[in-house]
Parts: C-alpha cells; structure tokens; sequence
C-alpha cells in the first residue's frame, strides 16, 4: 500500500512540475505508437475490410492466419524484426536497429493483424447488412469498401483504439528493437522497466500512472471527437 | 501515407543531425551504478559525442559487438573478453577501473557468513546451509563471476536443488528477486548501493581480492565492421583513460562510499 | 426514354445448394403500368424479383435486357421488403445512389431534399435514418430507390409491416411513379393493395408461373383452381 502510494505522489510530481524527462518520454511514447496506429490502420482497415467484402480462395485460410498473428507474442516480433534490422541481418545496412523506427515497424508488425481482425468482425456485419442495396446500386469494389469504412467509422475507432492500447502499452518488443537508449529510444514503457530494475518501485509506478492517464486520454479525446458528429453532419 | 513518412522521418532526423552519436553496449550493473549519468554529460561535452548506451548483460554486450550493432562495449568478464578480441571482433582491451562483488543475503545470515574472510569459505557455507540464493543466470559478467566462485569452492551450480534460483535476469531485476524471497545474491558493489528496494538484504560479505570486478573497454573492430564508428570510439577511449575521467570516476560515490576505482594505464 | 424494356426471362433458374427455388420460367415484361406478383410464402416471389434486377445469379437461362447490362443495371431500382438504412442521416441517404454516380453535390443534396419534402421528411433530414420509424424507413427507401429516376423499379412486399396511413402514401407515391412512366414490378401478400394497384398481374406457386394476365381477367376471371382458392383465402400449396 505505501509503495502504491508513493507511485501516486511520484506520478502527482513528475506531472506537477512537468518533469523534462517525463515529457519527453512521454511525447516519444505517443510518438511512436500514435505512428505505427497511423501506418498500421491505413494498412489493416482496408484489408479487414476487404476481407468482409471480398470471396476468393483462401480466404478462410487468410482470415484464420490473421486471428492466429492477433495473439502474436510481442517478445518474438522483437526479436524477429531485431535479427532482420541487426547489422548482420538482412535489412542490418538501413542502420535502423536502436531507433524510434525500428519501434515502430515492431509495433506495426504487432498490432496489425488485431486491427484488422476487429475491422473484419465489424465489417462483416455490416456487409450482411448493406449487401443487397450496394449490390442493388451497383456500387464498385473500391465504393462498397468506401461505403462500408464510413459508415462503420465507429467500429474501425475501436479497433484502432484496440491497437493504439495494444501498441502503447507494449514494452518487450521495443525494448529489444528499440535498446532503451536515454534520450533516444527510452519510452514509458521502458522506463518503468528500468525504473523497476533499480527497485525505485516509486519512480516505475508514478510513470505506469503518467502511462494510464495517457492512454485514457487519448481514449477520451477521440470518443469525444467522434461524438461531436454522432448526429452526423453533412 | 507519404505525408506519414516524411513527417515521421523529419521528427527523427531532427535529434540526429547535431552531434555526433555513437553507440555503447554496456553491462547492468554499469548503468545501475549511476555513474552513467555522470560520464555521458561530460563526455558530451568534452567530445561532443551523444553516447547511447545499451544496457544488457556481457553476454548479449559481446553478441551486440559481434552483430556490429554498437561502435564499442564495456563489460567485465575478462575470458569473454579476450575471445572477443581473439576472433576479431574486438580491435583490443582497455582496462578502464574496477569495482568489487558484494555477496547480500537476509540480515539474519542464516548461513552466518558473515565471520569469513574467504569468499570460498562462504561459498561452501551457503551451499551448505541451502538458504534460498538468487543467480543472474544470463551469461552476464555478474553471473560468471558468481560461477567462477562456485567452482573455486569446489562446487558445481548445475547440480543445485531448490534453493538455487537462476532467474536469467538483470542484476535489478535479480536485486528485487532476492529481495522478495530475502534470499543471499552475489551482486557488484554499485548497483547495490544504487538499489532502491533494500528491504531486509544487507551486505553480509565482501573484501576477498576475489571479488575483483575488472570493467574494460573493447572498440569494436572497424574491419569486421565497416559501417561502426570506430574514430569516435577510439576518441572515447582516448577520454575514458584520460584524467577527467578518472576524477569523474574516483570521485563518484553513494552515501559517501566511492564505487570505482580507475585503473587504466597507458597501453 | 429509351427503351430499356421488353425485360426476357429464358426458362431463367435459381438454385441454392441443390434446392431449385424458382424457375425454370420464361416471361416477358413490356410495356407500361404496374404488375403485382402474388402468391403463398416461398411460392419464389421474391427469388423471382431478385433474379430480374440481377440481386440473385441465375442458375440456368437468361435473363434480358433490351440494353447491355451496364447500362441497363442503373436504370432500374429496388426496395426490399425491410428497408435497408445506411447508418447516415436522412439527406445522406437519399443522396448515396447519386453519390456513387459521382454526381455533383450540390445536385445530390437537392435532389434529396426535394425528396426528402415530397415523402414528408423535410425537416428531418439531419436526423440518423435509423431513429425513423418503420414507415419512414420504407419511405425513405423507395424515395431513395426513386432518387435515380429509374425506369423500372421492382419492389418486394414494400408495406408489408406498415400501418394503414403509411401504406396510402406509398401506394399514392407509385401511382404518381407510374403516372409519370416508370414501369413497376412488385410483389405483395396485401390482396387489396394487389387489386388497387395491379395493370396486370403474375401468380406464383412452387417457383413457377401458375397464371398471369391483365388485371380484370386475373382477378374477375382467375383460370386455375389453384389461383381462384387463393384469391379466396384459401391455403395453397
């Protein structure tokens, strides 16, 4: 109970006094997983989409890899995309181990395939129900996904919130790909991991707390947003 | 997607361009001693070189080195050492300072080691005794040190029953382990004194010459390697053995206990 | 406008995982006015409709247009018999078929209020289509299927669960369609609304075209047995 405490003070000061270090980690938190978010939806949605939308083959096939890849274990991802960005591995000349980019391909790598899977499951659903009048209208490929995108906006807003929460909270991923370098590649997650490590169990908790305000923050401030245009305005 | 890019691209490209950086793999218990936060301000400032330091156990510091992922290391585990720069990966060994190895324990000292004076003689009163005693167990400099011990005692930590937890961890991460099963655990002076989460540990033993925790430089070899920064290591060696940082280094103390001594010669 | 009739059913065939659901039948359909589809519940009404506007790939024959499919695809509309409301506002959705047709927004948006006002709606038209009730839902679909100005436009039990006002108005509303020459295909289960509305009339029973003619003859002087007891209330299978 008194460690707790002093993690809700700590959290109280670092916060209070705008503590450089916090808010630079803090920002190169956001930084990174507001990134891969950006990247991974842009890729994910469409095709969680297509999925619903579109037959062919193997499709089965693909959306049973995609539900198994949601369970991916972030720690292998790391290590996988750190023995292809190592400079003895195959992409190693790009020089982006140790970097914010090669969190970001990680945590891309790893929130995809959830992403797309709840954009399936949604989609899905709204398909069986918009089928026959898209159909109907003879609504192209590419304005079926379109149709299908907006309108279930709120859903895909979940999904990618699903994500973000996915990606922000990660911390075995980036901490091997990203080496946790002070001033480099240090975000909350690693900090709280090495704030532990040097049993300041204060320090670690305050930040875990900055981490949850974080993230309820931005869970709050996008809800927000899309509720301005709940009663949909043209 | 584009815009995604170039905007994410221009925000990393922007604390890259002013100094030069350079890349250190170095061990726990180096950077949970705190005397990084000392070195890496003076050192950008003397040198002008942003050191990004990597924190792993010499196991992964050597592989780190090996891969050409870092421009240098600084570890404490001389075997390892000098096979590094035996294979090549290493251009050489620098000696830089030492620390010793504290052995901690419950402050009741259920194996009452604290009477010896030979680190072999606890050793063997532990594995005695069989309280529950904490390992690294992650090929880190601490933990062969600790193997070293072991075997100097005439005793073999493979063939260890339940008290014997190889928690395959960093030496915080062992630190609060030990803490929690209030267990004895070998660990390098610094990082004890930096450890925040004492609870009832205290250091039962140290003072054995054979606790003598050697920490040296190795640039990593720029023919293996062509792309690592081989000139701004070598400037940081040149600085790491030079007279401000032996002040910095000596100087540096917990509650008034120094934590390193500087030892590097002139090659 | 431009002939898209006669539509040409060639002993047209839908199967569904080896259940013949209609077919096979041949029909014709021409000239003007409205022609109603009866018959009992899974007599292939609706599998019929679906199959002429190309919801329901055929199994086996054909299905023509007097012009190429492409062509002939926009030129039509449907309504099913439970609306289906995009999840927008009122103006949104009777402005999407115009949309996907990449015409300006400024035409859309009034067109669709003009619909909007013509099937009582005007002043909801920010509202979300789904807070309607059910007979402004099927409005708004059939204004919404109207919004294209088809020349066909088939319809499939349109006030099948609605209140006695709002089916005046939508049968009011095809009157004033047909009046102003668009061909209309719908199939009911109300025999009144049938009688009201029907130029000639089609009866199905078991997937197949049991009998049709023009509406007197249909109704006053029914052929078949089987058409006669059901136009008298009788259960038929």
């Amino acid at each position: 109970m008194n460690d707790i405490l002093a993690g809700l003070a700590a959290a109280l000061r670092l916060i209070v006094t705008l503590d450089a270090e916090l808010v630079e980690i803090s920002l190169r938190s956001l930084q990174v997983s507001l990134t891969a978010l950006l990247i991974a939806s842009t890729i994910a949605i469409p095709f969680g989409t297509l999925l619903a939308v579109q037959r062919f083959r193997f499709r089965r096939s693909v959306i049973a890899v995609l539900n198994a890849l949601m369970g991916l274990p972030p720690v292998v991802v790391g290590l996988i995309v750190y023995l292809m960005l190592s400079r003895s591995g195959p992409f190693g000349v790009l020089g982006l181990l140790f970097t914010p980019t090669a969190m970001i391909i990680a945590q891309v790598i790893i929130i995809s395939p959830l992403i797309a899977s709840i954009t399936h499951q949604a989609m899905r659903e709204l398909w069986a129900e918009y089928h026959d009048l898209l159909i109907s209208l003879h609504a192209t490929k590419r304005q079926r996904i379109a149709t299908l995108i907006w309108d279930g906006r709120r859903n895909l807003l979940t999904a990618a919130l699903a994500g973000f929460g996915r990606a922000i909270g990660e911390v075995g991923a980036i901490m091997i790909v990203g080496g946790n370098i002070d001033h480099a590649t240090r975000v909350l997650t690693t900090a709280i991991a090495l704030e532990t490590g040097k049993g300041d169990f204060a320090l670690a908790l305050g930040l875990g707390f900055v981490l949850i305000a974080l993230a309820l923050l931005i869970n709050l401030g996008i809800h927000a947003l899309s509720g301005t245009e709940r009663e949909g305005r043209w | 997607m584009t815009r995604v890019f170039t905007l994410t691209a221009a925000l990393f490209l922007s604390t890259a361009a002013m100094a030069e950086e350079m890349r250190m793999a170095v061990t726990t218990s180096f950077e949970n001693s705190g005397l990084a936060d000392v070195l890496l301000p003076a050192i950008k400032a003397d040198l002008d070189i942003d050191l990004q330091l990597l924190v792993v156990g010499t196991g992964q510091a050597i592989k780190l080195g090996e891969a050409g992922d870092v421009d240098a290391i600084l570890v404490h585990s001389k075997a390892a050492e000098t096979a590094f720069v035996a294979s090549g990966h290493g251009t050489h060994r620098r000696e830089i300072m030492y620390n010793d190895f504290v052995i901690l324990g419950p402050t009741a000292d259920p194996a009452a080691i604290a009477q010896d004076t030979k680190v072999v003689d606890a050793m063997q009163r532990i594995a005695a005794a069989q309280p529950a005693f904490v390992s690294r167990g992650d090929n880190s400099g601490t933990h062969l040190a600790e193997l070293a011990l072991w075997k100097a005692a005439d005793l073999d930590a493979a063939g260890f029953g339940d008290w014997y937890h190889a928690t395959g961890s960093g030496m915080g991460a062992a630190l609060n382990t030990a803490a929690g099963l209030n267990a004895y655990i070998l660990a390098d002076r610094a990082s004890w004194l930096n450890f925040g989460n004492k609870a009832d540990l205290a250091l039962l033993f140290a003072g054995d010459p054979m606790l003598f925790n050697q920490y040296a430089y190795l640039p990593v070899n720029p023919q293996k390697q062509p792309h690592v920064r081989n000139d701004l290591a070598m400037k940081l060696e040149a600085w790491l053995v030079g007279p401000h940082a032996k002040a910095l280094i000596n100087g540096y103390s917990i509650n008034d206990e120094p934590l390193f001594v500087f030892n590097a010669t002139d090659p | 406008m431009a002939g898209l009739l006669p539509l040409t059913l060639t002993d047209a065939v839908v199967r569904r995982n080896g259940k013949t659901l209609m077919g096979p039948v041949s029909l014709t359909l021409g000239g003007e006015g409205i022609t109603i589809i009866i018959g009992p519940n899974g007599s292939g009404k609706t599998t019929l409709l679906r199959a002429m506007h190309g919801l329901e790939r055929l199994s086996g024959g054909a299905a023509d247009w007097a012009l190429p499919a492409h062509e002939a695809n926009i030129r039509q509309a449907y309504v099913f018999q439970s609306p289906i409301v995009l999840r927008r506002t009122v103006l949104a959705n009777l402005r999407f078929p115009l949309d996907l047709l990449g015409t300006p927004r400024s035409v859309a948006n009034a067109a669709a209020v003009a619909w909007a006002q013509r099937i009582g709606l005007g002043r909801a038209l920010d509202t979300q289509a789904a807070r309607l009730s059910g007979g402004e839902r099927q409005k708004l679909a059939l204004a919404r299927a109207l919004i294209r100005e088809p020349e066909v436009l088939f319809l499939d039990e349109p006030s099948a669960n609605l209140d006695g006002r709002s089916t005046r108005e939508i049968e009011a509303l095809l009157q004033q369609c047909q009046a102003a020459g668009t061909r209309i295909i719908m199939a009911t289960h109300d025999m009144g609304q049938a009688r009201r509305l029907a130029a000639d009339a089609i009866f199905m029973l078991s997937g197949h075209i049991h009998e049709k003619g023009p509406a007197e003859a249909f109704f006053g002087a029914s052929r078949t047995p089987e058409l006669i007891a059901f136009l008298n209330g009788d259960i038929v299978e």
